[in-house]
């Protein structure tokens, strides 16, 4: 990925030099140029097109807004409730991810989920415990969030 | 256009504040050191947030000048706030606070108590 981003701004600065402009402009022309280009002989390359990868970070940046916002009226609902009926608990979640930065990802994205919050990650990093504001519905519901979550940055760690 | 974008500025930064008071009322409210950082966590980042996007707003619409360093503020405020929720959250599970009376499950000590029989 960062081979075909060298070559991209590669292609962009011989646009330049075959212009003899050097100006914003112009490099963004010749980066959307080589952009084309090695969208057009990507089956050359070894790994996938990388703005597949980075379309797929974009589609992990609004997950994590919506998320945040929807989890945190979540929390605002149960404050604002005049008896507090929320059942909170620790469970645990078996990953399938492996790198450090991948389980990194998912424990914040999950701290920002409605009403949950990793406390802990095992030593093995395979476990996530995760403290649950509502257990009942969330551990059914957790699991189909973060089935989600884990596929979305699967996307783009691995494709 | 001047009118929508004062609206909306407004309501911004209005639901920002409101949303910092009612997760500072959570703080009061809730029983223990968990959920307390639940209430910390996800409805105080909001608030900044909106309260930063509505500063940025401002500045970007009425003085015409796009303040980088309130980006990165976002930014920054996103990427740590939940980090710190973790480790408030870890560090209080380690040295042995306990949870409400009413949690009904707990996964991390049953585990805990298994490897140090091991």
């Amino acid at each position: 990925m960062a081979l075909q981003i060298l070559l991209n701004l590669a292609i962009a600065f011989v646009w330049m030099f075959l212009y003899n402009d050097f100006s914003a402009p112009r490099f963004t022309v010749g980066y959307l140029l080589g952009i084309i280009c090695i969208g057009l002989l990507s089956r050359f390359w070894p790994h996938d097109f990388y703005m597949r990868r980075l379309w797929a970070v974009v589609k992990l940046l609004v997950l994590f807004t919506k998320e945040l916002i929807i989890s945190s009226f979540l929390v605002i609902m149960q404050i604002i409730r005049p008896r507090l009926a929320v059942r909170p608990g620790i469970f645990a979640l078996e990953t399938e991810l492996k790198s450090d930065w991948e389980i990194t990802v998912l424990s914040c994205l999950i701290c920002l989920t409605p009403g949950t919050l990793t406390l802990d990650v095992a030593r093995d990093g395979q476990t996530l415990y995760i403290h649950a504001m509502d257990i009942e519905d969330v551990n059914e519901l957790s699991k189909q969030i973060k089935g989600t979550f884990e596929r979305a940055i699967m996307e783009v760690t691995r494709s | 256009m001047i009118q929508i974008g004062e609206i909306l500025i407004g309501l911004l930064v209005l639901s920002g504040a409101l949303i910092s008071a009612l997760s500072a009322f959570g703080l009061i409210r809730l029983p223990d050191v968990y959920l307390r950082s639940h209430a910390a966590t996800k409805s105080a980042t909001l608030g900044v947030l909106f309260i930063l996007v509505g500063a940025f707003l401002y500045f970007a619409f009425f003085l015409e000048h796009v303040s980088a360093k309130l980006l990165l503020g976002i930014v920054f405020v996103f990427i740590t706030a939940p980090v710190a929720g973790h480790l408030n959250g870890r560090a209080a599970y380690r040295s042995g606070v306990p949870m409400w009376e009413r949690s009904v499950q707990d996964d991390l000590a049953k585990d805990l108590k298994k490897k140090e029989s091991k």
